[in-house]
């Protein structure tokens, strides 16, 4: 099976060559035998990375430890979602993901093309194939340079028993899913990219190639934006230092791309719309494109210290070489072309809709530039003053809450204005009812939480309650608009506008789940409480209006994962009663590199994992972690390693007999720690939080996938357009009922 | 093994992807692909210019557009959006081969409910 793997990458490398220069021929001799075949080396592309990534999970699920990537990154003892997931934990299967959902990706959009965007579909085909190409180019060449570690079919000429396992913080049901919806949002924002360069090369810069790949920048966006709320839940549940966003070089890369992309994804509707900010949407979908591929270089080169970068390898300077490539490449491309990117038309008024596009576009431009100078710092400030210096989270908090707010709130004055111009008196009138559920958001927050001296979150609670009651009332006078020309009730005139209105009401359903998640990044960050306690059992502390107490300790060994448990069961009370019983706990794991003549000091300095203690409500959450001080247990490790020293350097220490001899002997060691930790607990750090609001984080951010999915629905009309008519009807009976 | 694998490999995409390269070059063929594509091109601009018509109706009917501005605008995107039908009629009357098969018995039917954005 591995070698059916490894033949069809080798294969794979040839098919996207010949796809990329097939289609160069096709587009320049404009004879489409050649653009065909192109394509179907595209298709057959994602046919052989299917099969090496079925190869390759195969080789995972079986536990065949002779494969150099299942012997470094899973164990037989891991669960089985673990085993599948374990794939992109490496820097090879993270480069085979990132081909894998790229020849998808591109597949799906060379197909729903084969019959349209003859001139444009081309190059975008030879775009796609050539960032493929590096990709899969990377991962042969891991098996010329074995330094590199990009092969992924490695093999072992020494079979080990039992692989080093996944890295057990990654092993957590949302760190599974995270890294493949990271990925397929960087994947996808390659399609808007590959079409952008093919219109920029045939200088059909209409809003044609927008249209076609419109769905695809929504799909990258929706991607992204799971991606990052998969990691910050991940991070708020395993990290154990309470928050979910920390401003980590690896969590900005992900942000980066998603806030251009999602400056792209408004800025498109005015070129769509008015032939407008061309040049703009170019640069902005090139700008993503590169950010994305910076997200996977930040993750992959080691290049910045991050809690979430789990290899340094040499893909970094092929990576950053591509960047350059599409940098420089795209902008010569742009710059040549400016005559042909003019404005068909100019803007009519500031007060229009595309107005304010522009500048909800500068200001998430703004953000983004903000987030690469922090993310950067260190670098920029070794590179001037020779040493690193790096930016906090409260740097990143000054300039990114103004402007979050200020987001936030054109995400209710939009649905407000019209396109080309709205009279002022008539904007002010619209604004009257926003304006007064802002008051009202903003008075309560105050009051109830004595915020008056907070103004950044007095002004994030303003914004949201006149967002949401500006999207409420569009949505109201919409429904209404209809019923007086239907005559139909209520809820069917607000079902048919919103069906019929996908693209602007799955958009207003995204504000909404944006303006629920910031209201949760709010209240959790401007009203949580925190306290580190140090307790032994019996003793309690008080954080806020909670009274915690240590009740008991907890201890479990889990000998399939090679896990130790040490925890502790608090009694959270309020008032007398009682509010919460948490467990958290730290975990250690047996480590497949551990030294063998000090196996338990490598035990507990090796892999670890906060388990957290979680109530979760819908105002508040009461969070625990906490972390056993086990200095007193370093006379009995250290007396237990000499005994494993002395064996372990005996000449007898091959022997098969005395290694399992050894592995009883570490057992009954651990066991007589984990008896000790329950009778003679020692004292532990708890670090106790009430962080309100923050399962609003996680419930706008599936709001607003639901209504980004509602969005790129295709429409009845489009539905039924693929399977009947292309030349329809006339204008005025097509339209029919107005809204 | 692997060697072999990959040769029986790359001869099956071979011979999946050189289908198109050993068709003979017909122009009848290259015509009919270059105005589908024009059709389809214009269809999606149709599909465009009627979601920009059903949205400034919307922000009409919902106050955001006055009487008059609405209409000068309506006028403009109805005019745009019929210089499109008709190069969609003038498309269809020149294909080389006779289109007229593919039109479906509903497409003649008018559909004012049925035209939601796509």
């Amino acid at each position: 099976m591995t070698a059916l793997g490894a033949a069809a990458l080798v294969a794979a490398l040839l098919t996207a060559i010949y796809s990329a220069v097939a289609a160069v021929i096709g587009a320049r001799s404009g004879d489409r035998r050649w653009v065909d075949s192109a394509r179907r080396a595209y298709y057959a592309l994602f046919g052989l990375l299917l099969i090496c990534v079925i190869s390759l999970e195969y080789a995972f699920l079986s536990d065949d430890f002779s494969v150099a990537l299942v012997a470094n990154y899973s164990a037989s003892t891991m669960q089985v979602g673990y085993k599948f997931a374990a794939l992109w934990g490496s820097q090879a299967g993270s480069l085979m993901l990132w081909a894998f959902v790229l020849s998808i990706a591109g597949s799906v959009v060379l197909y729903m093309t084969r019959n349209t965007h003859r001139e444009v579909a081309p190059w975008a085909n030879a775009v796609l194939a050539g960032v493929a190409t590096f990709f899969v180019a990377m991962m042969v060449a891991g098996s010329l340079i074995t330094s590199a570690d990009t092969y992924p079919f490695e093999i072992l000429t020494q079979v080990p028993a039992q692989g080093a396992g996944l890295n057990p913080l990654l092993r957590h049901p949302e760190m599974a899913i995270h890294p493949p919806m990271l990925y397929s949002g960087y994947v996808f924002f390659t399609v808007p990219f590959a079409f952008a360069i093919g219109a920029l090369i045939t200088r059909r810069l209409d809003a044609s190639w927008i249209r076609s790949t419109r769905r695809f920048a929504l799909i990258a966006w929706l991607f992204l934006t799971i991606g990052l709320a998969l990691g910050a839940r991940w991070s708020y549940s395993e990290l154990g230092w309470g928050g979910y966003w920390a401003w980590d070089p690896v969590e900005n890369a992900a942000l980066m791309p998603w806030l251009t992309g999602t400056a792209f994804i408004h800025s498109i509707m005015v070129q769509e719309r008015r032939g407008m900010l061309k040049v703009w949407n170019v640069s902005l979908i090139v700008a993503t494109f590169a950010l994305s591929l910076l997200g996977t270089f930040l993750v992959r080169s080691g290049i910045l210290q991050s809690i979430h970068a789990f290899g340094e390898s040499k893909v970094g300077v092929p990576l950053l070489c591509l960047i350059g490539v599409v940098v420089v490449g795209s902008t010569a491309l742009i710059v040549s072309r400016l005559p042909d990117l003019k404005s068909e038309r100019r803007i009519d008024s500031l007060l229009s809709r595309e107005s304010f596009f522009m500048l909800n576009n500068l200001l998430f431009v703004g953000l983004a530039v903000v987030v690469f100078w922090g993310t950067f710092f260190p670098l920029i400030s070794e590179l001037f003053t020779g040493s690193t210096s790096s930016l906090a989270a409260p740097w990143f908090n000054r300039y990114t809450t103004p402007v979050g707010i200020g987001l936030l709130f054109l995400a209710g004055i939009g649905p407000l204005v019209a396109w080309r111009r709205i009279k002022l008196g008539v904007l002010a009138r619209a604004a009257v009812i926003p304006t007064v559920a802002g008051l009202i958001a903003m008075t309560a927050v105050a009051t109830v939480a004595s915020a008056w001296d907070k103004p950044f979150a007095l002004a994030l609670f303003f914004a949201a309650g006149f967002t949401f009651a500006a999207i409420a009332e569009e949505i109201w006078k919409g429904t209404a608009a209809r019923r007086a020309l239907t005559g139909e009730g209520w809820p069917k005139s607000f079902g048919f506008l919103v069906t019929r209105n996908r693209r602007r009401y799955g958009g207003y359903l995204v504000h909404i789940g944006i303006v629920v998640l910031l209201i949760g990044v709010a209240a959790s960050s401007s009203f949580q409480t925190s306290r580190d306690l140090r307790l032994q059992p019996g003793e309690s502390a008080q954080v806020g209006d909670y009274s915690v107490t240590y009740v008991k300790p907890t201890a479990t060994i889990d000998t399939k994962q090679q896990k130790l448990s040490f925890g502790a069961i608090l009694d959270v009370q309020r008032d007398g009663k009682q509010a919460a019983l948490l467990s958290p706990s730290r975990e250690y794991f047996a480590s497949g590199s551990a030294d063998p003549s000090a196996p338990l000091r490598s035990f507990f300095e090796g892999e670890a994992t906060s388990e957290i203690g979680r109530k979760s409500g819908i105002s508040k959450d009461l969070w625990a972690a906490m972390q056993p001080d086990l200095t007193s247990f370093d006379p009995i490790i250290d007396k237990g390693d000499a005994i494993f020293a002395k064996l372990a350097n005996s000449p007898a220490a091959a022997d098969p007999k005395v290694q399992d001899y050894l592995a009883v002997q570490q057992g009954k060691a651990i066991r007589e720690l984990e008896a000790r930790y329950l009778n003679d607990t020692p004292p532990a750090t708890i670090r106790f939080n009430v962080n309100p609001f923050v399962i609003w984080i996680w419930l706008g951010a599936i709001i607003a996938v639901l209504g980004g999915l509602f969005a790129i629905w295709p429409g009845a009309e489009a539905r039924r357009r693929r399977v009947s008519d292309v030349y329809a009807a006339r204008l005025a009976r097509e339209l029919g009922t107005g809204v | 093994m692997e060697v072999l694998i990959a040769i029986v490999i790359v001869a099956a995409v071979a011979a999946f992807v050189s289908v198109p390269l050993r068709r003979a070059r017909g122009v009848d063929e290259v015509e009919d692909s270059a105005h589908e594509a024009v059709v389809a091109d214009l269809e999606a601009q149709k599909q465009a210019k009627y979601r920009e018509i059903r949205d400034t109706e919307l922000d009409h009917a919902s106050g955001k557009i006055a009487d008059e501005e609405f209409e000068r605008q309506d006028s403009e995107l109805r005019a745009e959006a019929i210089s499109i039908l008709k190069q969609i009629d003038a498309a269809t009357k020149t294909a080389p081969r006779a289109a007229g098969g593919e039109e479906s018995p509903g497409a003649s039917r008018p559909a004012p409910s049925e035209t939601a954005d796509p």
